[in-house]
């Protein structure tokens, strides 16, 4: 289905991330957002207040994060198409609700533009501390989908995906900013409106008394109704039957729990997105994401330019660059594991996807985290020396 | 087994049609006074001519919070405190919708007291029924912020002290435009009462009175449910437009029951919305009512 012209801003612009997420969300059709103000994540919602009063919609400032992640999906269950934004300490209040939504199957857009943790931590400067929170920071056992921007023009492309795949997936999809994408401005270009894809919501065409709120489709995913259509139906956050009854026995459980991670587990061919540089051949890759991608492609390039050699050949260097963090791209690490030497990892945090990229490895190359406690980015010759390491 | 063929057994309680029939029995202790509040609003809905289709309930958690799961109608039972805020998304995108929230006093006071609060001070066109049992009851009889001083609980095993709220009180000062209290012996007033808010605009709220034989009044050797309907009959005196700050409980003394607040000075806040953008954007406001996704 093509986006909604009205919510899109087609043009060449200079914005920046936190600017082109709101614009991505609008395009992507959302018309509905309830959220708190927290730096670095707020100019997003403050454009949203200005834009959507001019192209149909609502924004609410509610009284805090606990608020703000649950208002959205009443908005949701109402028929609209919702997000909320925070950072860090809202982010870790909306944990609840990520899980509420994953057992409901509310698609709904969670944003974290990341700043350095914990607690208040650093307010407004950037780091990459919320990636195992983003998967598994509520409780009990569910999957979700998580991108991770690391331009302003992805910030706008891939806003749109994550709205597309908390549509198809009925998921809550965790967009992972972090402080340097968010405030970083740069060109971005915004197709028009028949140029964007966007994914309708899921309704069934069933009747009433032929539907089941929660029986899967091939894909594992249910088909959606909204509030007011007739078909009475009832939705928990307690474990339920396919008719959303609640049913408190090991093995509704088990259906159920294992549907909401299959669902995702099983479609990671299609979810999955990422970025692959020279990779074919290389001798050390470097797995990255956000904006600690950036300052990577920046070592790759001093390494290079050095020209160190592995015996009478040139080092190659690849890239390896998460988009999609979560589900984590194991199956392609794993191969590549079987052809290089090592992989280097990082990251604005004491060392987070680089377990994912170990556990991954599975002992067949080195890993070699750099590991950052955040405020502001990587110097490209930490990596640089990680990479050279790697190659020995 | 053959069904019942004699004439008694053909005969339908007039809120059957309101409920999900096969969910029953519900998990409720018996002397709960939930049903007897389910029983008023199916009356009230009866009486409200209500589109029933277009009538969405949302619960938090707690013995109240499933009344949602037994309500034939569009029904939410949303995270521990969060049914006012989840109300307000789905009244917000829908406006077409009645929204009514269905819960209990640990619930939407002390967990989500802060929700409630500012739900009242937006004048969101909500609807709030509290069944107030004066305890928490699911998780087994621990003090709640309602909970009268001089009784015990499972975690005031000494006796509580704390002051507890008047929720009267605490609607009206909020801004709350409807408020009213009854019990669980008050039926007729209650169904009445429930209609009543169903008609007016704004963040209207009731307070139930309820008893828990099982968490509040075996604890507190006061008796069963009989006895505590005797005391709701014999303790409550009825006062429409009585002070709320006179409405506050304790364990043995007045209960004051009436419509407390019924004000028409306050716009609701969809309302005041779409007039505040006309006024201020005029016709670069893209007034939409239903905010429905392709």
């Amino acid at each position: 289905m093509q986006a909604d012209p009205k919510g899109v801003l087609t043009g060449t612009h200079f914005l920046d991330g936190d600017h082109a997420c709101c614009e991505g969300a609008l395009a992507a059709g959302a018309r509905f957002s309830s959220g708190y103000p927290i730096t670095p994540s707020t100019e997003i919602v403050e454009r949203f207040a200005a834009r959507i009063p001019t192209v149909g919609g609502i924004f609410i400032q509610m009284e805090d994060e606990l608020a703000a992640s649950i208002t959205l999906q009443g908005a949701v269950w109402g028929g609209a198409k919702a997000f909320t934004v925070t950072s860090g300490p809202g982010f870790s209040l909306m944990m609840e609700h990520i899980g509420y939504a994953a057992m409901t199957e509310t698609p709904c857009v969670f944003v974290d533009v990341q700043r350095g943790g914990p607690s208040t931590g650093l307010p407004t400067l950037p780091a990459q501390g919320d990636m195992m929170q983003a998967k598994w920071g509520s409780h009990g056992d569910y999957e979700i989908i998580a991108l991770a921007p690391n331009s302003p023009q992805e910030c706008f492309d891939l806003t749109v995906r994550a709205f597309n795949l908390s549509e198809q997936y009925r998921v809550p999809v965790m967009f992972m900013m972090d402080e340097c994408v968010g405030h970083m401005t740069e060109k971005v270009v915004i197709p028009p409106a028949s140029e964007i894809e966007v994914t309708p919501r899921r309704r069934t065409q069933k009747k009433p008394a032929d539907y089941k709120l929660y029986a899967p489709c091939d894909d594992g995913v249910p088909e959606m109704v909204q509030a007011g259509d007739g078909y009475r139906f009832h939705v928990t956050g307690v474990t339920h039957a396919e008719n959303g009854y609640p049913v408190i026995t090991p093995q509704a459980q088990d259906v159920l729990v294992r549907r909401l991670c299959d669902k995702i587990r099983n479609n990671i061919d299609d979810i999955s997105l990422n970025e692959s540089i020279d990779t074919a051949d290389a001798d050390v890759v470097v797995v990255a994401y956000g904006i600690t991608s950036r300052v990577a492609m920046r070592a790759i390039q001093m390494v290079r330019e050095r020209a160190p050699k592995i015996g009478n050949r040139k080092m190659k260097i690849g890239m390896f660059r998460l988009i999609t963090p979560w589900p984590f791209p194991e199956k392609v690490i794993h191969e590549m594991a079987g052809h290089i030497r090592g992989f280097v990892v990082p990251e604005l945090n004491l060392g987070q996807m680089v377990h994912e990229v170990q556990r991954a490895t599975g002992g067949l190359a080195k890993v070699i985290p750099v590991s950052h406690a955040g405020g502001t980015v990587h110097s490209p010759e930490q990596i640089v020396d990680a990479i050279l390491e790697a190659a020995r | 087994m053959s069904e019942c063929q004699s004439e008694l057994c053909q005969v339908r309680n007039p809120s059957e049609p309101f409920l999900r029939n096969d969910r029953v029995p519900t998990i409720w202790c018996p002397g709960c006074g939930i049903g007897t509040t389910v029983n008023c609003f199916t009356r009230a809905l009866i009486e409200s001519k209500c589109d029933l289709d277009k009538v969405s309930i949302v619960s938090g958690i707690g013995c109240s919070g499933r009344v949602a799961g037994y309500m034939d109608l569009d029904s939410f039972h949303t995270t521990h405190g969060r049914a006012i805020p989840f109300a307000t998304g789905l009244k917000l995108a829908r406006p077409d919708l009645d929204v009514v929230v269905y819960s209990g006093d640990g619930d939407l006071f002390a967990i989500g007291g802060n929700h409630f609060i500012h739900a009242a001070r937006r004048n969101v066109n909500i609807k709030v029924i509290c069944v107030n049992n004066l305890i928490y009851a699911m998780t087994g009889g621990q003090t709640a912020p309602t909970t009268p001083d001089h009784v015990n609980s499972a975690t005031n095993p000494y006796g509580t002290f704390e002051p507890a709220f008047n929720l009267p009180q605490l609607a009206e000062a909020a801004g709350a435009v409807y408020v009213a209290r009854w019990t669980t012996f008050h039926v007729r007033q209650l169904a009445k009462s429930m209609q009543e808010m169903l008609a007016k605009p704004g963040f209207c709220f009731i307070e139930v009175l309820s008893p828990c034989p099982t968490y509040y009044q075996r604890r507190n050797k006061m008796g069963e449910a009989v006895d505590t309907m005797k005391q709701y009959k014999e303790h409550s005196r009825k006062k429409d437009g009585a002070s709320t700050a006179d409405a506050g409980l304790s364990r043995d003394g007045e209960i004051l029951v009436g419509k407390f607040v019924d004000r028409d000075d306050r716009e609701d806040y969809y309302t005041l919305l779409k007039r505040h953008m006309h006024a201020s954007m005029g016709d670069r406001y893209e007034d939409r009512e239903a905010l429905v996704c392709q």
